[in-house]
């Protein structure tokens, strides 16, 4: 019972120092059964209202472990993602993988436990932060997850990856500097550090909205609107995980965003502001996904779509719309994990992830396509798979709450997830020209944590119930009728229709080599010109003030020495009778003014 | 498109055509195989249509405009066509060489 009350990120910190340790056989038992264990005691020793608490600075009550059903179901969901993470990245270590070109898989050797032990620190982390119950361990957790990840990234080895990492890392923890901000702010208002509702109308409780929760509360939705890839705050989603190394992407794309999405669940559910961020978040990467070139790329836009169902989920704030966001969250990781396993295997095994330079694979690596494919299914939200039975909440809440419009638009997005996971990713990485390239299928660990993936996407898909009993909120939904099948197909049919009619028709555009501009170019381009533009004309004008004053002071000095030097007049030494002749015209002067 | 088989002039590095073996022909290869497939996806799509006069709608939440016949297919098929014309002439406003941001004037400029 002792491990029961044991926070769940103590043991994959624990177990980090462990995997640093090790090499071969053992540490990779380490890496798979740290998760299972962790899971196996949420699971079966961890019940809801577990709480460990102490007092912090007197007044103060910090909780680092607080179990209730919505942090159960994310450790549930991270210890699962963890474990299949691990057995994906199984290999790392092993030398030469038969065939694979991409470097960072070649060997592994020098990243591999780099690799292992941050995976772990990071899974840690975001464990540490769902099952914080108050502000100051979330931004400890906050931090960490931050700083954890960033060698999953910087592991690449290249001049971008390091670039990249840096900037990942300054836009988080400017993340959770406003997040310490915020819950400071918040504290000095309420006297309490809880991490609980934070802002909006959650179900009938009518705590207020966002105007409500005052600026600490606006500065908390910031730091955590930074995580979740709100829009001009999202490329660091589409600029990191093209980035990272083929198996640090399947953690990356775990972890950071769904605590995000936990932390807004938990703080602002209601929060009107969250529908029209969650739709814009649903809307706009949909056009960047069509016209990029890197798959990995492609799928971090899908990610900012994803998450944006969830956050307007949160937004709208009835029991089956936070029930919704959290069921979507947790069947996001999966279905998106295996995207970016398949997406890692084609990496690994060809070096290449750019639709331009792929296509055919699906002659030599048929599970992987396969596998690639049922992925695509489920977030395309097929039925029988994961995400039909998860988004719909969503948009059945959407209706029910009369946000008509908003409806129309996620369905708008939820066509355009079929355009890019669904069809793109597959077709030009599988299908598509045939590249030439005879890639052979990855390494036996890959394949099966994909397969769980894969399995897991259909269970969720045809067994839902399962998942619904562990959603934080009552509810009664059921997602199997006819109607809902049907028209769900019809749009998935007719706009894979569409998709065919614009590639017969070559309106569809080419993938080219290139880059689209992004609110990235805000901190990359415009952000550097200014420090430049504003420098120069600063270094300009201390320039110009700088010789004034020089010019000034030696004007001065010049006035000085004709008087003072060693010629001036006042340097001179004067004969003691002409000093007696001034003190006589002087006392004549005085004698003048007196009399 | 390149023709099956054939390996695209553009790629350098990675893992190179195994010339020395037979190449493998996949179903997609095989424009017979191929048409059948579409004519399949076409009936499915006919299908769905039928199902829809046959079945009608009658979900528990209606949504005020989804009232029409054929709406969802409609919108999906509309759907990707506003995507893609949209995301055209967002290309020409927004493409940039693949090293924009490596360039002088960037945070990675070396």
């Amino acid at each position: 019972m002792m491990l029961s009350s044991l926070p769940p990120f103590a043991l994959f910190f624990i177990g980090a120092v462990a995997v640093g340790f090790t090499k071969g056989l053992p540490r990779k038992v380490l890496v798979l059964a740290i998760p299972l264990l962790g899971g196996l005691n949420l699971w079966f020793n961890v019940d809801p209202g577990l709480h460990l608490q102490f007092q912090f600075l007197g007044e103060y009550t910090v909780t680092p472990f607080r179990a209730d059903k919505l942090s159960l179901l994310f450790g549930y969901l991270f210890h699962l993602a963890a474990f299949l993470g691990f057995l994906y990245a199984l290999h790392l270590g092993d030398g030469d993988v038969d065939g694979a070109v991409a470097e960072e898989d070649q060997t592994g050797g020098d990243t591999a436990g780099l690799q292992h032990v941050s995976a772990m620190l990071y899974a840690g982390s975001a464990l540490g932060a769902v099952f914080a119950g108050d502000f100051i361990t979330l931004f400890v957790f906050w931090e960490l997850l931050a700083l954890t990840s960033v060698f999953l990234i910087w592991a690449r080895n290249s001049e971008r990856s390091y670039a990249t990492g840096f900037r990942y890392l300054i836009i988080h923890v400017v993340s959770g500097v406003l997040l310490l901000s915020g819950a400071l702010m918040l504290a000095n208002r309420t006297g309490s550090i809880e991490f609980g509702h934070i802002a909006g109308e959650l179900g009938s409780d009518g705590s207020g909205g966002l105007i409500a929760a005052g600026p600490g509360g606006w500065i908390l939705l910031i730091a955590f609107g930074i995580k979740a890839g709100f829009p001009l705050a999202h490329n660091w989603i589409t600029e990191s995980y093209p980035e990272s190394t083929p198996t640090g992407a399947v953690f990356l794309s775990a972890f950071t965003t769904k605590v995000a999405v936990y932390a807004l669940a938990r703080g602002f559910g209601g929060a009107d502001a969250l529908i029209y961020i969650g739709t814009a978040m649903t809307f706009f990467p949909i056009f960047y996904a069509v016209l990029e070139n890197d798959l990995r790329r492609v799928l971090g836009y899908s990610m900012i779509n994803q998450i944006g169902f969830m956050v307007a989920g949160i937004g709208i704030g009835t029991a089956l719309a936070v029930n919704g966001a959290v069921a979507h969250a947790f069947a996001d990781v999966i279905f998106k994990g295996l995207l970016f396993m398949a997406m890692g295997a084609v990496m690994t095994m060809t070096g290449r992830t750019k639709g331009t330079d792929l296509g055919g694979l699906y002659k030599t690596m048929p599970f992987t396509a396969t596998l690639c494919i049922v992925g695509a299914m489920a977030i395309s939200a097929f039925p029988f798979f994961s995400a039909f039975v998860t988004k719909s909440m969503i948009m059945v809440a959407a209706i029910e709450e009369h946000h008509y419009i908003v409806w129309l638009f996620m369905l708008f997005a939820s066509a355009g997830v079929l355009e890019h996971a669904g069809i793109k990713i597959p077709f030009f990485s599988f299908f598509a020209h045939d590249s030439g390239i005879r890639a052979k299928e990855p390494p036996k660990n890959m394949l099966i944590a994909m397969s769980i993936g894969a399995v897991l996407c259909v269970l969720i898909g045809m067994f839902p119930k399962q998942l619904y009993a562990l959603l934080p909120m009552e509810m009664d939904y059921h997602p199997y009728d006819t109607t809902h099948v049907l028209v769900q197909l019809q749009l998935l049919c007719f706009g894979a229709l569409g998709f065919i009619t614009l590639m017969k028709s070559g309106v569809y555009p080419d993938e080219k080599r290139a880059v689209h501009i992004d609110a990235e170019i805000l901190y990359r381009k415009l952000a550097p010109w200014l420090v430049r533009t504003v420098g120069g004309a600063v270094a300009r004008i201390d320039a110009y003030v700088r010789a004034s004053v020089l010019e000034l002071v030696g004007s001065v000095l010049q006035v000085a020495a004709k008087a003072h030097g060693p010629v001036g007049p006042l340097a001179r030494s004067w004969p003691t009778g002409s000093m007696v002749l001034w003190v006589a015209i002087l006392l004549v002067a005085y004698l003048l003014f007196y009399l | 498109m390149s023709a099956p088989g054939e390996r695209r002039p553009d790629g350098e590095a990675g893992q190179e055509p195994d010339h020395g073996h037979k190449q493998p022909i996949g179903w997609m290869d095989k424009p017979d195989f191929v048409k059948r497939l579409f004519l399949a996806f076409y009936a499915i799509c006919g299908v769905l249509i039928v199902a829809e006069v046959v079945f009608g709608k009658a979900t528990e939440h209606p949504h005020p405009y989804e009232g029409p016949f054929g709406f969802y297919a409609v919108y999906g098929f509309i759907s990707f066509w506003f995507l893609v014309l949209l995301a055209k002439p967002m290309r020409k406003l927004l493409i940039r060489s693949e090293d924009y941001y490596e360039r002088e004037g960037g945070d990675d400029a070396e």
